[in-house]
C-alpha cells in the first residue's frame, strides 16, 4: 500500500525530474522556469500524470518536450508518465520565473517586460534593456525572430543585435 | 484515393470552418518561406503561418474528438478533398505579391482578433481555451500587417499602386467573413461562437484606421463572393491541396 509520504516522495521526484527538462530552442531555460510545466500528479491507477502548456499555439517544441519528460521520468524509476497538453489557462510570459528571466538574460535574450501584456494595433513599443551591455537605447529590427516566441532587436549603444522574448 | 467527409453537426462544421481557414491561410503564408522581400519578413510570415497552423491543429483535434469516429487531426487535414473543405475563399487565393499577402493578413487578422477575444468567453470550454491563445496571436498579426499596409499604401508610387490593386482584388471576398447560416446561428444561440454581426464594427474600425493612415480609399459596396464555408471553392484550393496532401496521397498512411 502506498502511504501518503511515499506518495509525496514519488510526486516530488517526478516533479524534479520533469522540471529539469529544457526548452530545446533555449537550452538555458528549464520548462519549470519557462512556466510550461503546469502540474504533476498521481493518477488513480498510480501512473504519474504531467500537464504541459504551449507558449504559442504552433510551438514546434512541445512534442520533443513531451518525449523528454517521458524519458527522464521513466529513467528516474518512476514509470512511464502520461504527458498531457493543456491549453487553459493560456500561457503568459508572466509565468517565466525570476531565475528563468536571469537565465534568458545570460543567454543573450532580453526577457519580456513583466506584466506588459497585450498591445493594441498601434501600441507603443516598450523600452527593452540590451542583454549584452545593459543599455536601454535599443530599437526593434523585426517583430518576429528566430522562434515564434521571440522578436529581433538591436542595441544602439553596443551595436549588437539580440533576441527579445516577446511579451505575451 | 481515400477521401473522407466528416459527419457535420453545427459544432463540427463550425470547428472545420475555423480550422480549414487557419490551415489554408497558413499554407499560403508558408509559400513565402525563402521568397519574402527580406529576411526579417521571411521569418515573420513563417512565424505567423506557424501560429495559424498551431490553431488549426488544436481545432482539428477537437473536431475529431467531437466527431468521435476514431479520426485524428491529420486525417482531417490530409484526407478531405476540396468539396469537404470549409475555409473562407479569401484564404485560398494564390499568394500574389507581397502587397496582396499582407493586405489579406490584415483583413483576416482584423476579424480573427475580435472573434477569438469574444470566443474566449465561449460556453464550450475547449473552444474557449483555444481562443484565449489565438487571440493574443491574432493581435500580433494584426499589428504587423497594419504597419506594412500603412508603409506600402503610403510609400512609393509603385507600392501604393500594388496596395490599391490588392485591395480591389480582395474586397469582394470580405463579405464571407461576416456570414452566418443555420449552423452558425445554432452555435451563436448556444453561446459557443460569437455573432459575426457583433464583430463587424471592430473589424470596420481596425481596417478603416489602417486605410486612413495608408491613404487607401475604402472600396465601394459591391457584389461579394461566397461559398467556401459550404465547400464551393475557387479552382485554386484543389491545387493547394495537391501540394499539401501530396505525401499522404502518394504514400497512404505514411508517418514521420
Amino acid at each position: 500500500m502506498v502511504t501518503v509520504t511515499e506518495h509525496e516522495h514519488l510526486l516530488a521526484a517526478a516533479r524534479a525530474a520533469a522540471g529539469r527538462v529544457v526548452d530545446p530552442e533555449i537550452p538555458a531555460l528549464s520548462i519549470t522556469d519557462l512556466g510550461v510545466l503546469r502540474d504533476v500528479r498521481l493518477g488513480a491507477d498510480g501512473v504519474v500524470e504531467i500537464d504541459i502548456t504551449p507558449t504559442y499555439s504552433g510551438c514546434p517544441a512541445m512534442r520533443l518536450i513531451a518525449h523528454e519528460i517521458e524519458a527522464v521520468v521513466e529513467a528516474a524509476g518512476l514509470g512511464r508518465p502520461r504527458v498531457k497538453l493543456v491549453l487553459a489557462p493560456a500561457w503568459t510570459t508572466d509565468w517565466i520565473t525570476p531565475a528563468g528571466r536571469e537565465a534568458l538574460r545570460r543567454s543573450g535574450i532580453a526577457p519580456p517586460a513583466p506584466g506588459g501584456g497585450r498591445r493594441a494595433l498601434f501600441g507603443a513599443d516598450e523600452a527593452i534593456i540590451c542583454p549584452h551591455c545593459g543599455a536601454s537605447d535599443t530599437e526593434k529590427l523585426s517583430e518576429f525572430g528566430s522562434t515564434a516566441c521571440k522578436a529581433l532587436w538591436r542595441c544602439r549603444s553596443c551595436g549588437e543585435p539580440f533576441d527579445y522574448f516577446k511579451c505575451h | 484515393m481515400t477521401t473522407i467527409a466528416v459527419a457535420e453537426t453545427p459544432l463540427s462544421l463550425g470547428l472545420l470552418r475555423l480550422a480549414d481557414t487557419a490551415l489554408v491561410h497558413a499554407h499560403r503564408l508558408s509559400e513565402w518561406c525563402g521568397h519574402a522581400p527580406m529576411l526579417e519578413e521571411d521569418l515573420a510570415l513563417a512565424n505567423i503561418a506557424l501560429d495559424l497552423l498551431g490553431q488549426a491543429r488544436a481545432l482539428y483535434a477537437y473536431a475529431a474528438e467531437v466527431e468521435d469516429a476514431g479520426r485524428t487531426e491529420d486525417d482531417l487535414a490530409y484526407l478531405r478533398d476540396a468539396p469537404q473543405y470549409r475555409n473562407l475563399l479569401m484564404a485560398e487565393l494564390p499568394k500574389g505579391d507581397f502587397a496582396f499577402t499582407i493586405l489579406r493578413l490584415l483583413l483576416l487578422a482584423a476579424r480573427d482578433q475580435p472573434f477569438w477575444k469574444a470566443a474566449s468567453g465561449s460556453r464550450d470550454a475547449t473552444l474557449a481555451a483555444i481562443a484565449a491563445k489565438a487571440e493574443k496571436e491574432a493581435a500580433y498579426h494584426l499589428r504587423h500587417a497594419g504597419e506594412w499596409v500603412i508603409r506600402l499604401g503610403d510609400g512609393t508610387v509603385e507600392s501604393g499602386r500594388r496596395m490599391r490593386e490588392a485591395l480591389a482584388a480582395l474586397w469582394p471576398y470580405t463579405g464571407e467573413l461576416f456570414e452566418a447560416d443555420v449552423a452558425d446561428r445554432a452555435l451563436i444561440e448556444a453561446g459557443v461562437l460569437p455573432d459575426p454581426a457583433d464583430l463587424r464594427p471592430r473589424w470596420e474600425a481596425a481596417v478603416n484606421r489602417v486605410f486612413a493612415e495608408a491613404g487607401l480609399a475604402r472600396p465601394a459596396e459591391c457584389w461579394m463572393h461566397s461559398g467556401g464555408r459550404s465547400g464551393r471553392h475557387t479552382e485554386h484550393l484543389g491545387h493547394l491541396l495537391a501540394v499539401m496532401q501530396h505525401l499522404q496521397r502518394a504514400y497512404p498512411g505514411a508517418t514521420w
